[in-house]
């Protein structure tokens, strides 16, 4: 585990030995390697950059050229256990499609996101005037790949209104320490700085009842 | 190979011969081969000085001693395809019911044919399963339908620069081609060799025209520019004035050295024929369906003949099929050319995907 991002980290220790994992925006490939290391996991990747593609096939990763917009929907429904989607969200251009996609082709989504509504964020666009820069937001405005920011009120007033369940949330602050703290109340939006969410396809009260929450995936 | 082999065209054609060429050692449990198909002009010289030319082989780059492709850790075969011109049988040889070239009355051949025709010889090696086959362009052809026809005999499939069918766009270069060769009266119907002759000319425009496509408009101007050839000014006449028009002249008359006409029409017919997903009802996906190979698909920025968005839609259709999938395209102003040529980042991609395919296989460290 060590060398992981903290985020990464949590989202290895939520996927089940063996699974069938597909990693979109898995950049150098370092979840995706640690998980077919030492979770025997038959792990795919997507990545947007060529040099990152070319880096993970070099060192002999499963990985394609490619972005979530255009890229997912050759997949056919549940052809993962997992789809991940680390930090990567906000640079979709249609995060809302995106969502009900990964739920579609992975019997679970584990997504992390910045959250736009973290009291630094908010401090720092009151006192300051200017776009938000933090080391998860590192692009001046004018460059950012981030068109599509969110508060965790937002996606999880999304995820309802698009019937993607929320399984389990788990919440990180500065240093990437999980709170638990309840994704729709208000301190959660105001004091983590990212979010994790373990998503399914909200398939009707037969699959619901079949999938206990918060259980791992 | 004595047992005729049934054509798509529905012809059993037989006995027919297949010169190949190895390099390596088969390991004792027949674990290690790699096939390597060629594209529309090479051979089966793949490491070795070309015996006509004398020129380098066509993937010495690749192919060697520590190379990527590792004669010391693989056993590579590479055979000459069905209809070929260098010593796999095609229109030049005799056909024995007549005693004459074959020529034209040489059967039409897909890449599904040239692909039957290299299976037979992996039997005849006693090679049950490939641990990859690999190829650009026609090789790349030839390795897609390896996967889809034998997707128990093949570990890992390497296409380059290729695609699941040949474009409109790719059909027509080809049609200027052929019209260029049958526009030549020394070919004569295509029995130039029976009557003493070669329509060289022909052939020639025919490879100038198809070399232009395997380049990129930024790799011709970077050779060559408008830079004039050997002169100081224009000589307001139609001699090879630039550079880049003898370079083509040279391109073509050497072509005609190593290549026979009639070939080049059957081999660039295969080509267009070829269409993986029309073999199945129209659906790319499900030529793969099932399928445990494992792919590293590639293709190159500047590549117009094979664009990237052909490999594109192919790793949808593996993704469709829920295989075993890696993309990668290359940054590079080569064109088509590039899978022939220095690209490091090419063998970068290449040795990753195959130490790790090698790791799976269990093959062990050279």
């Amino acid at each position: 585990m060590r060398g992981l991002r903290r985020d990464l980290r949590l989202i290895a220790e939520m996927i089940d030995p063996g699974a069938r994992v597909l990693d979109i925006g898995c950049g150098d490939g370092a979840l995706l390697a640690h998980l077919v290391r030492h979770k025997s996991v038959d792990g795919r990747g997507m990545e947007l950059s060529q040099s990152g593609v070319n880096s993970c096939v070099g060192h002999g990763l499963s990985v394609i050229q490619g972005d979530a917009d255009r890229d997912l929907q050759a997949y056919p429904t549940g052809a993962f256990d997992v789809v991940v989607l680390s930090q990567t969200l906000q640079a979709t251009r249609e995060p809302r499609m995106v969502l009900e996609t990964l739920v579609r082709i992975g019997r679970r989504a584990i997504v992390s996101f910045p959250n736009f509504g973290f009291w630094r964020i908010r401090l720092h666009l009151l006192f300051c005037g200017r776009m938000p820069v933090s080391h998860l937001l590192t692009y001046p405005w004018y460059e950012t790949p981030n068109i599509h920011l969110c508060t965790i009120r937002d996606f999880v007033a999304m995820c309802d209104e698009i019937g993607v369940r929320v399984e389990r949330s788990v919440t990180l602050d500065r240093h990437g320490q999980p709170y638990s703290l309840d994704p729709r109340g208000s301190l959660a939006n105001l004091l983590a700085e990212q979010g994790v969410f373990v998503l399914s396809e909200n398939r009707g009260k037969i699959n619901a009842a079949a999938s206990t929450p918060g259980r791992r995936v | 190979m004595r047992e005729p082999l049934r054509l798509d065209c529905g012809v059993d054609f037989g006995p027919f011969t297949i010169a190949y060429q190895t390099y390596g050692t088969l390991n004792p449990d027949r674990s290690n081969a790699v096939l390597v198909c060629h594209a529309l002009s090479g051979d089966q010289y793949v490491a070795d000085p070309h015996p006509i030319t004398g020129k380098p082989g066509w993937w010495e780059t690749m192919v060697g001693p520590g190379l990527v492709l590792d004669t010391d850790r693989f056993f590579i075969v590479c055979a000459n395809v069905l209809g070929g011109c260098m010593g796999t049988t095609g229109p030049q040889d005799i056909n024995p019911e007549t005693g004459e070239p074959w020529a034209l009355s040489f059967p039409v051949i897909t890449v599904h044919d040239m692909v039957r025709a290299q299976k037979r010889l992996l039997d005849h090696l006693g090679i049950d399963s490939l641990f990859c086959v690999t190829g650009g362009s026609m090789g790349g052809m030839q390795v897609l339908q390896w996967a889809a026809s034998y997707p128990e005999s093949v570990f890992a499939a390497v296409p380059i620069a290729a695609a699941a069918r040949h474009s409109a766009q790719n059909i027509a270069f080809h049609e200027v081609g052929r019209q260029a060769i049958m526009a030549d009266p020394d070919w004569s119907g295509g029995r130039y060799l029976s009557l003493g002759r070669r329509p060289v000319r022909g052939l020639a425009v025919a490879r100038m025209a198809a070399h232009i496509t395997y380049l990129s408009e930024a790799a011709l101007h970077r050779k060559f520019g408008r830079n004039l050839q050997d002169r100081h000014t224009v000589t307001y006449g139609f001699d090879a004035d630039f550079q880049v028009e003898s370079y083509l002249r040279h391109q073509g008359s050497t072509f005609v050295d190593r290549f026979d006409a009639n070939s080049y029409l059957y081999i660039t017919r295969a080509m267009d024929y070829f269409d993986l997903a029309a073999e199945r009802g129209g659906s790319l996906s499900s030529a793969f369906s099932g399928t445990h190979s494992r792919f590293c698909i590639i293709s190159f920025t500047s590549d117009w003949l094979f664009p990237t968005s052909e490999s594109r839609e192919l790793v949808h259709a593996l993704n469709a099929a829920a295989a075993n999938v890696s993309f990668v395209e290359i940054e590079t102003d080569n064109g088509h050319d590039a899978f022939l040529l220095h690209e490091p980042e090419l063998f970068e991609t290449l040795r990753g995907f195959l130490t790790g395919c090698a790791e799976h296989r269990g093959l062990a460290r050279s």
